[in-house]
């Protein structure tokens, strides 16, 4: 398998996630998920390319990313579920109290 | 070789595959089950590409409890009160072409001309050649302050969610005070009194 092939699924999975974020927009757990998928995709890139070029140094800063991700995904699922009780409703759009 | 090829198309497939369904699925549910065959399939590709730690990490980390606790969060809200295909329609032309676009870029970017390297094979490594050894080996040395803010990345993680999560201690049940305990002085607790010393032999 080549470089390229890994790069073509790292962009599909990456253009997948955008789909979901651009025709989910009403779920806040469904955008979460795509974010997941998203992160996923450029993951993909880095291991490819350091798998490619020898060098593990994109395996340590996936390693990293992974960590943020993790941290991202409970402090997001955290806020989601107090709103949740706050508000009784996850629809992105009727979180507008803030708007002017 | 052979093997390797097949394996590839098969679970590259088998992720871009789970993908659509995900963003795709009514159910939030169903749509956290397909992320996690999405990842399954993307560490198994990892794992092709030699990267055995950071797969296996991957099914750990991710399946087992980053998934975990999006299925428990779907369960715990009241899912039925979200129009899932509201404006469905309406954005699904826009996100089409913008993906179209955006996939089409990339697939020019990283077009094989561009990178010098894809005529270069990678790098074989004997057998005794350990992924986890060798990342261990630069992640305690050139990378070990990145590590420790890792570290202290992920405690912070725990205390915000618990702070948010926690909603206060119920009512009428019993619990330790750990303030009152700390700052609790000599004085509360033991009381000496001077007396005289009682003689025994007298009272008997």
């Amino acid at each position: 398998m080549t470089l390229f092939d890994y790069l073509i699924v790292g962009a599909v999975l990456f253009g997948l996630s955008l789909a979901g974020i651009l025709i989910n927009r009403k779920n806040v757990i469904t955008l979460l998920m795509c974010l997941e998928l998203m992160l996923l995709a450029v993951n993909m890139n880095f291991i490819a390319f350091s798998h490619f070029l020898g060098d593990l140094t994109g395996q340590v800063f996936v390693f990293f990313i992974l960590t943020v991700a993790a941290a991202e995904s409970a402090i997001g699922l955290a806020i989601l579920v107090v709103l949740f009780r706050n508000r009784n409703t996850i629809n992105v759009d009727d979180l507008n109290e803030l708007k002017g | 070789m052979l093997i390797q090829h097949a394996l590839f198309y098969i679970f590259a497939a088998l992720a871009i595959g789970s993908g659509l369904c995900m963003i795709f699925a009514r159910n939030p549910v169903h749509s956290a089950l397909f992320l996690v065959a999405a990842f399954v399939s993307a560490a198994v590709l990892w794992i092709l590409l030699e990267a055995e730690f950071l797969g296996l990490a991957l099914i750990f980390v991710y399946v087992g409890a980053v998934m975990t606790l999006f299925l428990f969060v779907v369960m715990m809200l009241d899912t039925k009160s979200i129009p899932r295909r509201e404006g469905f329609v309406r954005y699904l032309p826009i996100a089409l072409l913008v993906v179209a676009l955006l996939v089409l870029t990339m697939l020019i970017v990283v077009a094989p001309q561009h990178f010098y390297m894809t005529s270069i094979s990678p790098p074989i490594h004997g057998e005794d050649y350990s992924n986890t050894k060798a990342l261990g080996d630069v992640l305690y040395t050139d990378y070990a302050y990145a590590f420790e803010l890792a570290a202290v990345l992920l405690l912070v993680a725990i205390v915000a969610a618990i702070s948010l999560g926690f909603r206060g201690r119920k009512r009428n049940t019993k619990a330790q005070r750990p303030q009152d305990q700390i700052s609790v002085r000599r004085e509360d607790r033991i009381r000496l009194v001077k007396m005289t010393a009682e003689n025994r032999l007298k009272n008997l």
